[in-house]
């Protein structure tokens, strides 16, 4: 009978470490898939943080009564590369967004800026640099939003508690377009 | 949950590899059996055979199409910086860790299709009709959808249950024939004995039920699956995207445009966003590869919000099943939809047409008179008149400076007008008439040439 009841103590225990094996695994890869959509994000950050000594370089030759929204996208860019912390790094880069969009507004008054091969390029290469930061940020949140539930939850919490697995930060905008609906007017 | 793959998705997709599997056997033990008694086990043995065959001639096949280059040439970033943005933008929001290889084919029939799932032999295509025909969301939504496929492993599963139906048809067409034609084996089996002549008819009528029904349920089996991998390859586009109706309008003018892509053959047909030998049909039947298209977007379009949840309720709405399954759909965020890009169509037909020149290995040779001649690579001649005014041109790449690493690269001009030459890269590079800088910088290999008067 004991020989029995040993038996089945081991045999549960067996799955118990098992289980924690794999639950623990299971967090391990959602941390990593983590850690690397952040690294896309900054790679994608830094890229843009490249983009704008030229693109500003550009726009200086064409558009010379436009020193200040010049001045504000890069004291803006200046800012963005020093933000350290998840949350103060959206911020800056949420204000270099807006400066650069002001700044793709006013070349509209410039013809000869808006024909410049380079200009072109540089805005394609932005736009692009732009969404690519969304896409990753999105990709991202969504992956936190995955790890911060399977580490509350029952009883995945109990492994996650066990081995330190502590809950991430959103990477946050306040894009007001991204809230409202779209206003048509006629 | 995004970096697996939807539960659902992986428990139907081994229901399919097994039951044909199981199918492709026991038709191969009844073949045997009925063509020689006893002989069960090496029917068994035939039937891994066929499948074995025809999977390696399958894979040689897509070997050979990916490195021959069917398609022509991979694009690269400089040829077209937008669309290569656009599948950069969608491998992002799909968390792919490999970066597919782009082709752009030159057809006028707007079409987009994704073969493999694998690092190094991934593959999105566009036809070029489909680049100025859409504007940036709609193609988003394309390379989206072709990127769900690729993150979903649809090709990959698909293949291979092509492959076994492939398997099963063959299989069950040498049974039927042998059946026709080889009678004299079973006469002598039935002189044998009389007990064994009867068991001997039983599994003579079901291998000949098998045989007929056996090809038929695997295809009924391969064209369901392949409709609902469309559907969550739809479902996927519109959650990467955060933007439904880009796809939806995309699909409409897909289905809008009268022409067909060229070089449709039934094989590759499933492939397509759109299957273009079925396009026009309104009402899926049961052999159809993709879901109707007017269904497809009725779904894309009364979607709530971005989410698999959303396409789920969407889904549910129009038809009486289930897509994603309530295990993925648990831990699936909410996501919003996004307000429209405003941004008109990607390309021009210009822009196109000289992207899928470059993408060929075509030099383009401006005339002074204004017109760019494309000369396409194997051209022989060392100049070649220009169609409009007349004028011989001297094709630069007569004058390719020597490809010595660490030599010093020199152009030397040979008059004031326009000049392009090549790099030792590959790279076509132009000089304007009012260049007067005394070295330039390849924009692809960077390499300084020294240019010379």
């Amino acid at each position: 009978m004991p020989g029995i009841a040993l038996i089945l103590v081991l045999v549960l225990a067996v799955f118990a470490v098992l289980w924690i094996a794999s639950s623990y695994n299971g967090l391990v890869r959602l941390r990593n898939a983590l850690q690397n959509a952040w690294a896309q994000i900054d790679v994608q950050l830094k890229r843009r943080h490249d983009l704008v000594p030229n693109l500003v370089e550009t726009v200086k030759g064409y558009a010379t009564h436009e020193r200040e929204t010049l001045e504000k996208v890069t004291q803006a860019r200046n800012i963005a590369v020093n933000a350290k912390g998840v949350a103060e790094r959206a911020e800056a880069e949420n204000i270099l967004t807006g400066t650069l969009k002001s700044l793709f507004a006013v070349a509209e008054a410039y013809p000869d800026l808006k024909a410049n091969v380079n200009f072109l390029n540089l805005q394609e290469e932005l736009t692009s640099t732009e969404n690519k930061v969304a896409f990753s940020r999105q990709y991202y949140n969504d992956s936190v939003m995955n790890y911060n539930t399977r580490i509350e939850v029952f009883p995945t919490n109990v492994v996650a508690n066990l081995f330190g697995f502590t809950r991430r930060e959103f990477f946050e905008v306040q894009d007001p377009g991204q809230r409202e609906a779209p206003k048509v007017t006629f | 949950m995004i970096w697996e793959q939807i539960a659902a998705n992986r428990r139907r997709s081994v229901v399919l590899i097994t039951g044909m599997a199981l199918v492709l056997l026991v038709l191969g033990y009844l073949g045997g059996e009925v063509i020689q008694p006893g002989a069960g086990i090496l029917g068994l043995g035939v039937a891994g055979l066929l499948w074995a065959i025809q999977m390696g001639a399958y894979l040689t096949s897509a070997r050979s199409i990916l490195l021959h280059g069917a398609f022509g040439r991979e694009l690269q970033r400089d040829d077209n910086p937008r669309l290569y943005n656009l599948v950069e933008e969608m491998k992002l929001a799909s968390g792919l860790p490999f970066m597919p290889k782009i082709f752009l084919i030159d057809d006028p029939a707007p079409n987009a299709f994704a073969i493999g799932g694998k690092p190094n032999n991934s593959i999105v295509a566009v036809t070029s009709g489909l680049l100025h025909r859409l504007n940036r969301d709609e193609l988003q939504g394309v390379i989206a959808h072709e990127i769900g496929h690729l993150r979903n492993q649809d090709v990959k599963f698909m293949t291979l249950a092509a492959v076994m139906l492939g398997s099963i048809a063959l299989l069950s067409e040498i049974i039927l024939r042998s059946l026709r034609f080889g009678g004299r084996s079973r006469e002598r089996s039935r002189s044998r004995g009389n007990g064994g002549g009867q068991a001997q008819l039983v599994i003579l009528a079901i291998a000949i039920l098998f045989a007929i029904l056996g090809p038929l349920m695997a295809q009924l089996l391969y064209f369901a699956c392949s409709r609902k991998r469309e559907f969550l390859a739809d479902a996927c586009a519109a959650q990467f995207t955060r933007y439904p109706s880009g796809l939806a309008a995309a699909l409409e003018k897909i289905t809008g445009a009268a022409a067909k892509p060229e070089f449709t053959t039934k094989t590759i047909a499933p492939l397509f966003i759109v299957n273009p030998l079925q396009a026009a049909q309104a009402v899926s039947g049961l052999f159809s590869t993709h879901p109707p298209t007017q269904e497809r977007i009725g779904i894309l379009r009364s979607m709530g919000g971005a989410s698999l949840v959303d396409y789920e309720a969407a889904y549910s709405r129009v038809r009486t099943d289930g897509l994603i399954g309530a295990s993925s759909l648990r831990s699936a965020p909410a996501q919003a939809i996004r307000s429209a890009a405003v941004e008109g169509p990607v390309l021009t037909r210009q822009e196109v047409r000289d992207t899928v020149y470059r993408q060929h290995g075509y030099l383009p040779l401006p005339c002074s008179c204004g017109l760019e001649l494309q000369v396409p690579e194997n051209y022989q001649g060392s100049q070649i008149r220009c169609i409009r005014c007349g004028n011989a041109l001297a094709l630069p790449a007569a004058q390719t400076p020597p490809a010595i690493p660490g030599a010093k690269l020199q152009y030397r001009r040979n008059h004031t007008g326009w000049e392009s030459f090549r790099c030792t890269c590959g790279r076509t590079i132009q000089i304007s008439p009012a260049f007067s800088a005394p070295r330039i910088r390849c924009t692809n290999c960077r390499s300084q040439i020294e240019v010379k008067a």
